[in-house]
């Protein structure tokens, strides 16, 4: 189970990159195949299991996509 | 009722803070800094707010952010300063921000000088700053007037949520006379546009920015009704001796009192001469005008500049009469230069 | 589950027009999550500036007003000096701060007005397409120093954290960043810090906050955040300033 959930208002990403960078385990990526209705290949979790919750991708993004909970 | 002996600049003061002015924001200059000094000495006393910033681009700011407040608050400068205001009155017209902005004006073009004028007439009533907006423009004529405006030029500003200028002479500044001290305003409008703290409301925006077209122009189209408005229901004017005149004066301020003594004068020699004194400058009042031009026979404005007003006259009269200037700068002429103009006139013209 | 990040109600529900990676963005949220920590959002009052950051009263969700270009510490002053219960607060870029509103920000200064600024340094004049700030760091290529930045030319570029540090009527003034997360978590606290500073009443209040313009500076999001750390900080040293402290 992981200890850490996230959600991403993905219609609004902006794909600039920076939670992606930042997130400590490495488990975020950008879509590749979908595009939003800004024309982005938005944000997406690669490995759900391992967030943490520490809420560092959400403290990067500059345009509050992403909602975290933590157990 | 009991007069009392006041200076201009005071009883402006006197007036503004008996409308309930909370604030005054203001950078010194000659010859409007008594209004500044008065307010810095009362203000303390009576939990008002006298502010002297650093430049008169700050001050009109500072007004803007005040009135914002949905408190009444005001400034007064002279020429220069009235300048560098521009930028800030046009930001205060289209966010409809209620205030008084006081110009106890003085001779320009430049730095100028410090003697009474009415050179800042254009500045005054054709906005001043950039865009399409408009103020109302009072121009008092004794000290009585400069507390009686004060207080009426609140009243006007809040009612039609627009700025309102104060423009008086540097003499009417320094005069002294006995007036009536009014009582003070104790009814308020109610502002919810101000910007005070959204507790229990949704947020108020103070804003001028617009960057869809539509709605700039939208915006445009409802200061214009605004101004409309204004025009319709203020115009404000004193007509003397006009009905019968063959020569009809025109001339605002302490200058009209001045060219009405000359009126007398030349009724005196047998000369069918009046007098219009405009009150408000913006709107003009063109109606007392026109009406005039469809019995005399000339017009003659008198003016302490090089002939501003005399273009809003020319409008009014609309080419039916001839429209004469008589004007100085720097020194304001007297009874006599003024009753020998009207002479000059009337001889010329065989009236 | 707790919540661990999510909007702060004192950010309306509009999205940001900034570009992709723009940390005006970042430094809107930590703004709002600071009114909200406090409870300031209904007793705020805030003034944008002309800039990048000019719809900044889309966002707040607190009573606003939009100033003219350099005049928001002046508008705070009429807006403190008349309600100096409320907690005003002005989000200003460079060219707004250091440029056209120097006589404006130096003077609030001064006076010790108890007002809060949050100051974004980008180093550019993000809005007008890239010309030169007075922030502009030497050599830096913009549109209006297309040969870089030259002292002989163009001057030096404006410290206005230690400017402003000089006067006494300063009572907190700190320069923070927002490259990395724990950058952004301290500009946050010093955010904070500077509030409880206005709201104690002991003087002017500013943060300076090194922020990004990937697009005119012409690099990708993430480069310019190293840009940022290797260029800016170096002439931008972080830390406070003047810290008049609340009893
Ligand atoms: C009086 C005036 N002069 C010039 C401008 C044009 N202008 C708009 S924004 C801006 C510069 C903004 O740069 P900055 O303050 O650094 O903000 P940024 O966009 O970088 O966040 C300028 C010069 C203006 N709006 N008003
Ligand atoms: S909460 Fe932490 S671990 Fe989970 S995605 Fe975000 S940055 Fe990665
Ligand atoms: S930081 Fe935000 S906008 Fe940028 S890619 Fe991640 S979720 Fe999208
Ligand atoms: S131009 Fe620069 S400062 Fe403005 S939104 Fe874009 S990246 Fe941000
Ligand atoms: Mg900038």
């Amino acid at each position: 189970m992981a200890k850490g959930r996230v959600y991403f208002h993905i219609d609004q990403c902006k794909a600039c990159g920076l939670c992606v960078k930042f997130c400590p385990k490495g488990i975020l990526g950008l879509d590749e195949i979908v595009l939003n209705t800004l024309g982005y290949h938005p944000i997406s979790i690669l490995r759900a299991e391992e967030c943490s919750g520490c809420g560092i991708c959400a403290l990067m993004c500059p345009d509050l996509i992403i909602e975290v909970e933590k157990e | 009722m009991e007069k009392i002996l006041m200076k201009g600049n005071e009883a402006l003061a006197e007036g503004a803070i008996i409308a309930g002015c909370k604030a005054f924001f203001g950078y010194p200059i000659t010859p409007s800094s008594e209004i500044a000094e008065y307010m810095a000495r009362k203000f303390p006393k009576i939990d008002g707010v006298f502010v002297q910033a650093e430049s008169e681009l700050a001050a009109i700011n500072m007004v803007y952010g005040g009135a914002a407040t949905g408190h009444r608050v005001m400034t007064a400068s002279s020429g220069p300063g009235i300048s560098l205001k521009q930028e800030g009155i046009s930001f205060i017209a289209e966010a409809e921000l209620p205030c008084l902005i006081v110009n106890v004006s003085r001779g320009g073009p430049g730095l100028g000088g410090i003697q009474p004028a009415q050179s800042d007439y254009f500045q005054a009533t054709r906005g001043g700053g950039h865009g399409d907006y408009r103020l109302i423009v009072l121009a008092p004529s004794g000290v009585q007037e400069m507390m009686d405006f004060a207080i009426e030029g609140f009243d006007l500003a809040d009612r039609y949520r627009t700025p309102v200028m104060i423009m008086a002479e540097g003499t009417l500044g320094q005069m002294m006379e006995p007036i009536i001290v009014r009582e003070p305003v104790i009814q308020f409008y109610d502002k919810p546009w101000a910007t005070n703290g959204c507790q229990g409301r949704e947020p108020n925006i103070v804003n001028t920015l617009h960057l869809s077209a539509d709605y700039l122009e939208e915006r445009n189209h409802h200061l214009q009704k605004k101004y409309d408005a204004i025009a319709s229901r203020e115009k404000r004017a004193e007509s003397y001796l006009t009905e019968d005149a063959d020569l009809v004066v025109v001339a605002f301020g302490l200058m009209a009192r001045i060219a009405k003594k000359a009126v007398m004068e030349a009724r005196k020699s047998g000369i069918k001469v009046g007098l219009i004194r405009p009150i408000t400058l913006w709107p003009f009042p063109d109606a007392e005008i026109s009406k005039a031009a469809q019995t005399t026979k000339r017009f003659l404005s008198v003016e302490i500049s090089m002939g501003q007003m005399i273009e809003d006259i020319r409008l009014a009269v609309a080419g039916r009469v001839p429209v004469d200037f008589f004007g100085r700068i720097g020194i304001t002429p007297n009874p006599e230069e003024v009753f020998r103009a009207i002479m000059q006139v009337a001889e010329r013209e065989g009236i | 589950m707790k919540v661990v990040a999510k909007r702060p109600e004192s950010l309306k529900d509009n999205k940001f027009h900034y570009c992709p990676g723009c940390t005006h963005g970042i430094i809107h949220r930590l703004v709002a999550e600071c009114l909200d920590e406090l409870s300031l959002r209904e007793s705020a009052i805030g003034i944008c500036p002309v800039g990048c950051a000019v719809l900044a009263y889309d966002y707040f969700n607190c009573d606003m007003l939009e100033a003219a270009h350099g005049r928001a510490p002046a508008i705070a002053t009429g807006i403190k000096r008349l309600l100096p219960d409320r907690t005003v607060f002005t989000y200003q870029g460079d060219g707004d701060l250091a440029s056209i509103g120097m006589g404006e920000i130096i003077h609030a200064s001064l006076r010790g007005e108890k007002i809060t600024v949050i100051f974004v340094n980008n180093a550019i004049y993000g809005m007008t397409g890239g010309q030169m700030a007075p922030t502009t760091l030497l050599g830096q290529v913009t549109t209006t120093s297309p040969y870089g930045r030259k002292k002989e030319w163009e001057g030096y570029p404006a410290k206005m954290a230690e400017l402003l540090a000089q006067s006494e009527g300063s009572a907190y003034i700190c320069r923070t960043s927002v490259h990395n997360p724990a950058n952004i978590l301290k500009t946050k606290k010093a955010i904070m810090k500077a509030l409880k500073i206005q709201q104690a009443g002991l003087g002017f209040t500013m943060v300076e906050i090194l922020s990004t313009c990937p697009t005119n500076w012409g690099l990708g999001p993430l480069e310019a955040l190293e840009w940022l750390e290797y260029n800016m900080i170096p002439y931008y040293p972080l830390g406070e300033l003047k810290v008049k402290e609340v009893e």
